[in-house]
């Protein structure tokens, strides 16, 4: 069973990650990144991460997704024009990706040869409490430090969005 | 046990996900697709976080996603900011017609 949901929520998770690259409008490469998001919620359930999961679902899926598409239909952004790339990407832009693929997956064969089998459940730490508890004691400081930053990544945005003074 | 699925097929697809975010951040015009892209790949690294926190059973690496998804939706909102601002200034979304600090 749990193969089979990794299997199932690991194609729909391939399938529309290539469905983001591929497509040329905007709003079905965002609607695929949805798909992406909500098959990687799943595996994240499979892997014992139930707060992570719920966080994905909510802030990622819901949050950041809104942003993006509700910028998509205030701007009217339709499909991309074809231009003429480079040649060099033409060339080797398809070669090159697949020598990082390679060496990733290289690296990871021979960095961890023998890696565990994940079974559902068996990872029993990932709910709120424990992620909270850990949040609050060990990672405190960045815990605060991130507020600074989303204090600040809030003044820009209005500082940036705001109208233009002639 | 045949049922189960070693971890490092979750890291494969891991590096999967990230190599077509690399692929769209290269190869797409439209500046929205290439922001995308890089949620893409962010979203690519989480998995590899969680799943490097089941092998060594430990919570810290739900704590890096954690940071990782707020820093995300801090990327998100100033970035969809300077396209707004892009758009106006310019009233285009494709990458290389934004190129006036090239010479």
């Amino acid at each position: 069973m749990d193969a089979g949901l990794f299997f199932l929520f690991a194609a729909i998770a391939l399938v529309c990650g290539i469905n983001v690259v591929v497509q040329t409008h905007p709003i079905k490469s965002a609607l695929s990144l949805v798909g992406v998001m909500g098959a990687l919620a799943v595996l994240y359930l499979l892997l014992g991460a139930e707060f992570i999961a719920a966080v994905q679902v909510v802030v990622y899926a819901g949050a950041i997704m809104v942003l993006f598409v509700f910028v998509i239909m205030l701007l009217n952004a339709d499909g991309e024009t074809r231009v003429s790339r480079a040649r060099l990407a033409n060339w080797l832009g398809i070669p090159l990706l697949i020598t990082l693929l390679g060496m990733i997956s290289y690296l990871i064969q021979r960095e961890i040869p023998y890696s565990p089998r994940v079974v559902f459940g068996a990872f029993g730490r990932g709910g709120p409490r424990d992620v909270g508890r850990l949040l609050f004691t060990e990672y405190l400081l960045p815990f605060e430090v991130t507020s600074v930053l989303i204090l600040i990544a809030i003044l820009g945005a209005v500082v940036l969005a705001r109208k233009e003074i002639e | 046990m045949t049922a189960h699925v070693p971890l490092s097929w979750y890291l494969m697809l891991s590096a999967v996900l990230f190599a077509l975010g690399v692929a769209g951040f290269l190869f797409r015009r439209s500046v929205i697709t290439v922001f995308m892209s890089i949620e893409l790949m962010l979203n690519a690294v989480n998995l590899s976080f969680v799943a490097f926190s089941y092998q060594w059973r430990q919570t810290d690496g739900h704590i890096f996603t954690f940071f990782v998804m707020v820093v995300a939706a801090a990327e998100a909102a100033v970035g969809l900011a300077i396209i707004l601002t892009v758009y106006r200034n310019r009233s285009t979304l494709q990458i290389d017609e934004v190129d006036s600090m090239r010479n």
